[in-house]
């Protein structure tokens, strides 16, 4: 008998069901496994499992200047945009949270819109109107761009904090004498804060990656390490890449498990 | 605070007794929210909402600047136009059946595994969802290329003599887009599927039906509202898909949002690519639309759900 | 009963209260008085507006219109945190992230209140509420009970010039639900602050007001003792809400009310001539044997249907002639129930002029 499902299937007649899951998630798994694994080849071929091992690819990653400058542009970029866009996603989702405003469903929309609109139309779009005001190719038209991206993930987490929050207490709060923002502060914010911050990190995650929009709007001393790849990726497969890939890979890691962590503290 | 006052224990006939004050204050209260909600609306329509009106704005008009409906003719009268739109429903379709035949089986199992042993396998969804497309895409290029993995092991093993031709085509944006978007599939479905009740299926064997007759008329029919929304997301996000078929197509495969980008980028024809872009929009919208008005489902809950 | 009023106590005064949810009307021209160090039961069932009202008097709804009044002060368009009124939830809504002092203190860290006092203010709130050395707990580790108490406590340390409670003991079990109902009633006379109390229970109701302002469909029914709301009712709902009733229909007609053709005593002179129901309680009903009958007793002929032993007590289930259904509810006490008629014979119930309560038949 499966333990906390208890039908009266055996799992011996359900192999066949493990078995495809398991080549499934292989199908998900193997490729990051395999670039990790081949980031420390030692040779210019991809060769796989690798004949020698060395660091090589870590240190032409590290060493050139190009792709250090890429990657601190990633940086500056994703904390700007986690410092933007988590108070204003926080403050959203607050606000529809009390779902008393007429425009609720509209609010919602266009706040989300950002995951619905195809990416290519926003990268397009982006650039044609920062063109008009100069913002291509600078830090801030980035940082606005990816906020507007990362916005939604912060809302939505944020809020999904909130729903699992009692108002009451903010509500208790008020009636003992704590205006709105320090019942905020003193009530509802420490009980929301391991949502606020799994929305940062998403937000960090978002703006980290984003190829499609920076492809468009950044370049010359602002080009992101994404933009930068793609060109790479464009032109030949550089084994630096695959150094760069799992540093991301790794990145992704720490990220979610962080998320994860706050999320059960939650 | 009023100027009308009630003397005690009288029954004041006057129902508006203070209404300007509240209403006043009911007022500042929403005004109160909207200055939460201001600066990310604010953000959204500078971004999204006036670059994509002022694109469509464009396509409205021709090279010369005048008003015609040139852009959007365009697509049914070049072949190129028409020959991007088959190549994007085809990728579309193959990808999204894909999917559903790796994805349906994955999300089952995790459904009907213990807590903590599923909790072990999302990961493996979870991962490479958020791990950078970029990333994945390069992965798939190592893995399929002439000279790659998958190439260089048929060969050792005696297989093939010439190498298979799977990256730099249409079976290698297929490869590389399913498995990027199989995790969107994966979670609403799994999500939807543990909300199943079990004692459903108990009730079901119990009433005699086996376990391939339980699954058949009972959970898969439950579980099709999930399959429908990873659906929709999948196909979606297939119109759109712009990285995968850029790197692995070789140029040979050159899909919606590839045009959108030639279009712009390369020939500088705003008109053209934001007549595109409108399109796409449309479809994209349509089917959003049209899956919320036959499920009611919020379409944006995978997100919410990772 | 003599109520030690607190000098901070203070009077409530609503008028004109108007609530729309949308197109829901949830209270309709609302009226209301509560003395100063009363304790005032809003009662009635869920979707009648009582926690709306209390919601409204705490400043966390917005009526559309009306009037509250705190001592003259008008106040219907104050922020919460501003109106001084204690508020304990049906949840509690303890603050998780703290422990017991801090929680209570809470209140006091807002008004500036100097640690020395303030720690001080908060002992002598955790003795009033039997929680003394408690206040290093963590909310998580109290019981249901004692979480109760935390949140009375943090109600009234700062001395608010009003409570209000909005069923606080719905979430306990009935034996500590009872145990709090009498604490709670003893603290109420220590502090004498005007407390405002939400529930649907009418025995808990009953058991701790000064006065029940029965609620239904956002009017307040009746507002009166509850002695004078069980003996005198004045509405069929009241009636029907307040123990338990059986409704006869009665008809006044020249000067006398009437069952069918008998003419009914009372101790009332008959109302205004129309359709009334009388509301026989069920331990005002007796057995009379044949003959017996004094002049002020009413006898109605019935059939019985059951009769079912209760240990202190047992239950008649009788029918009339016209199939309407009575019960009899009486103690077992010397040969009370040997002398009942067995299911299935008639029997003749009686009922003092004095018990006969005549409200208007509703619909």
């Amino acid at each position: 008998m499966s333990g906390d499902v208890g039908l009266p299937i055996l799992h011996r007649q359900r192999l066949w069901l493990y078995a495809l899951g398991g080549l499934i998630l292989l199908f998900l798994i193997a490729p990051s496994v395999i670039i990790v694994i081949m980031s420390f080849s030692d040779s210019t071929l991809l060769q796989f499992p690798p004949q020698q091992w060395s660091l090589r690819w870590y240190q032409s990653y590290f060493q050139s200047l190009e792709w250090r400058d890429a990657t601190i542009v990633s940086v500056k970029v994703a904390i700007m945009t986690v410092l933007v866009a988590t108070p204003l996603g926080t403050m959203a989702a607050y606000a529809i949270n009390r779902g008393t405003l007429r425009f609720n469903g509209t609010i919602n929309a266009l706040l989300t819109a950002s995951l619905i609109i195809p990416v290519i139309l926003i990268g397009i779009g982006t650039f044609f109107l920062y063109a008009r005001i100069g913002l291509n190719n600078t830090l801030t038209g980035l940082v606005i761009a990816h906020t507007v991206q990362a916005l939604p993930l912060v809302v939505l987490t944020v809020l999904s904090g909130l729903r699992s929050y009692d108002m009451n207490q903010e509500r208790v709060a008020r009636s003992l004498g704590a205006g709105r923002i320090a019942a905020f502060w003193q009530v509802t914010m420490p009980q929301i804060r391991f949502s606020i911050v799994s929305g940062a990190l998403f937000a960090f995650i978002t703006s980290f990656d984003e190829v499609v929009v920076s492809l468009f709007i950044s370049g010359g001393e602002t080009t992101t390490l994404t933009r930068r790849m793609f060109n790479a990726l464009r032109d030949q497969i550089d084994p630096t890449i695959a150094a760069i890939s799992t540093c991301l890979i790794v990145l992704s890691i720490l990220l979610l498990s962080l998320a994860q962590i706050f999320g059960r503290r939650h | 605070m009023s100027t009308q006052s009630a003397l005690p224990n009288e029954t004041v006939a006057d129902r508006t007794l203070n209404t300007r004050a509240l209403r006043a204050d009911a007022r500042r209260e929403e005004l109160r929210l909207l200055a939460l909600l201001s600066p990310s609306l604010l953000l959204v329509f500078a971004i999204i909402i006036v670059p994509v009106g002022w694109l469509f704005w464009l396509s409205l008009f021709d090279e010369t600047g005048a008003l015609s409906a040139s852009n959007y003719a365009r697509f049914f009268e070049q072949a190129s136009y028409v020959k991007t739109f088959v190549t994007t429903f085809k990728v579309a379709f193959i990808v999204t059946g894909a999917c559903v035949l790796l994805g349906y089986p994955l999300a089952y199992m995790l459904s009907q595994l213990p807590r903590r042993a599923a909790s072990i396998c999302l990961i493996f969804v979870i991962l490479p969802f958020w791990t950078s497309v970029l990333v994945r895409t390069y992965a798939w290029l190592v893995i399929l290329q002439r000279k790659g993995l998958i190439n260089s092991w048929l060969i050792d093993l005696g297989v093939i003599s010439q190498p298979l031709s799977l990256a730099n085509n249409f079976s290698g944006v297929v490869i590389g887009m399913t498995h990027i978007l199989l995790p969107f599939l994966v979670l609403p479905l799994y999500a939807s599927m543990k909300t199943i009740d079990t004692d459903c299926l108990r009730a079901g064997m119990n009433l005699g039906a086996g376990p391939v007759a339980t699954f058949r008329q009972i959970f898969f029919p439950l579980s099709l509202p999930g399959l429908a929304s990873g659906v929709v997301i999948v196909f979606v996000l297939c119109l759109g898909f712009f990285v995968t078929p850029a790197l692995m197509g070789g140029g040979k495969v050159i899909m919606w949002a590839m045009r959108m980008e030639q279009t712009t980028s390369l020939y500088s024809n705003w008109g053209a690519g934001a007549a595109l872009g409108v399109v796409l929009l449309a479809v994209t919208l349509a089917l959003l639309g049209l899956f919320q008005w036959l499920l009611g489902a919020r379409a944006t809950g995978v997100w919410s759900s990772r | 009963m003599i109520l030690s009023i607190a000098p901070s106590a203070l009077p409530i005064s609503m008028r004109a209260i108007e609530k729309r949810f949308g197109s829901v009307h949830v209270l309709r021209d609302l009226n209301l008085d509560v003395e100063a160090g009363e304790f005032l039961t809003l009662l009635g069932p869920s979707g009648s507006g009582k926690t709306t009202l209390l919601m409204i008097l705490a400043g966390f709804t917005r009526a559309n219109a009306g009037s509250i009044k705190v001592g003259g002060d008008e106040i219907i368009a104050t922020p919460p945190h501003r109106r001084n009124i204690g508020m304990v939830f049906q949840n509690y809504a303890l603050f998780p992230h703290m422990n017991v002092s801090h929680n209570i203190a809470f209140a006091l860290k807002q008004r500036g209140v100097a640690a020395k006092e303030t720690a001080e203010r908060v002992e002598k709130a955790l003795e009033m509420v039997k929680l003394a050395g408690l206040g290093e707990r963590r909310v998580d580790q109290l019981s249901g009970g004692q979480r109760q108490r935390v949140a009375l406590a943090r109600a009234i340390v700062f001395e608010p010039r009003i409570v209000l409670m909005d069923e606080p003991l719905s979430a306990l079990d009935k034996g500590l639900r009872e145990h709090m109902q009498i604490e709670l009633r003893a603290l109420h006379r220590r502090l004498g602050m005007t407390t405002v109390y939400v529930t649907h229970d009418q025995r808990e109701a009953i058991t701790m007001s000064d006065r029940i302002a029965v609620m239904n469909a956002g009017r307040i029914e009746q507002l009166d003792r509850p002695e004078t709301l069980y003996s005198a009712p004045k509405t069929q709902f009241v009636a029907g809400f307040i123990g338990e009733s059986n409704f006869v229909p009665v008809e006044s007609r020249d000067g006398s009310v009437w069952y069918e053709d008998r003419k009914i005593r009372t101790a009332a002179p008959a109302p205004a001539a129309g359709r009334y129901l009388m509301v026989v309680r069920p331990e005002t009903l007796r057995l009379v044997e044949n003959g017996e009958a004094a002049d002020n007793v009413n006898v109605l002929s019935a059939t019985v249907g059951d009769i079912i032993y209760q240990g202190d007590s047992f239950v008649c289930y009788a029918s009339l002639r016209d199939g309407r259904q009575l019960t009899l509810r009486d103690y077992c006490r010397g040969d009370v129930l040997a002398k009942m008629p067995a299911p299935g014979q008639p029997i003749n119930l009686g009922l003092d002029a004095k018990d006969t309560i005549l409200v208007a038949a509703e619909g």
